[in-house]
């Protein structure tokens, strides 16, 4: 299924880009799964989420935890550091 | 009034303030976090998100809203490249009296700093690049307002 991943901070210095749309298998259906499989997919993914621990997630605009569930898209970036 | 802004531009704070104080409230307070120099700095730049820094603002002035009794709350905050001495960030809350005006501008600082899509990148003189990592006390701080 095609979804939207967009990336932020040096999440996105690391991917290259700073939004891609992605077929994933069907076996990724949480963000979890989605992190460690864009880690397992080449070598700019495996420099951005070598830390799993460090990526936080957001779907729909509200900032949602590692077993959250995909749709058409997510925004994945370092944790914030705003003010 | 509930006014919420993300910018590139510098905050202007007497226009900002005007703009607060026009109802003429009974306790005001305020809060600017500005760039520091510390380590040869050169230039602060915050990264944002499109459309969700702003609506991450937006959500916590409701919350700020719901929670304490304010007759005027203000939230800007800027983005892009800044250098030392500007201001990031402006915090202006105010109320009938001082205990709700303050607390929420405490609650607004906090939690900006943990919940909203913002990064920050610092340049340094010598050529250093670096994304600025979140502190453990800034978390601490942002927790005491959950229960």
């Amino acid at each position: 299924m095609a979804m939207t991943v967009s990336y932020f901070a040096w999440v996105r210095e690391r991917m290259g880009v700073a939004e891609e749309v992605i077929e994933k298998p069907a076996t990724v259906a949480t963000v979890r799964e989605l992190v460690a499989w864009l880690a397992e997919r080449d070598e700019r993914g495996a420099l951005a989420f070598v830390e799993p621990g460090r990526i936080r997630a957001a779907i729909d605009g509200a900032m949602v935890g590692p077993d959250a569930l995909l749709g058409d898209e997510v925004a994945l970036f370092p944790p914030v550091t705003g003010g | 009034m509930i006014r919420v802004a993300v910018t590139t531009d510098a905050i202007d704070i007497p226009a900002e303030l005007d703009i607060h104080d026009a109802g003429g409230h009974g306790a005001s307070a305020s809060f600017i976090g500005r760039v520091r120099g510390d380590g040869g700095l050169v230039e602060l730049f915050l990264e944002h998100h499109p459309a969700l820094t702003e609506a991450g603002l937006a959500e916590l002035a409701h919350v700020a809203a719901d929670r304490w009794a304010l007759s005027a709350l203000t939230l800007v905050h800027r983005v892009g490249a800044m250098v030392p001495g500007d201001s990031i960030v402006l915090v202006l809350a105010s109320s009938a009296h001082r205990a709700e005006a303050l607390s929420a501008t405490e609650f607004l600082i906090d939690r900006l700093k943990t919940d909203v899509m913002l990064w920050k990148r610092e340049t340094f003189a010598d050529g250093r690049v670096e994304w600025v990592e979140p502190r453990e006390s800034d978390h601490g701080r942002a927790e005491r307002w959950d229960t």
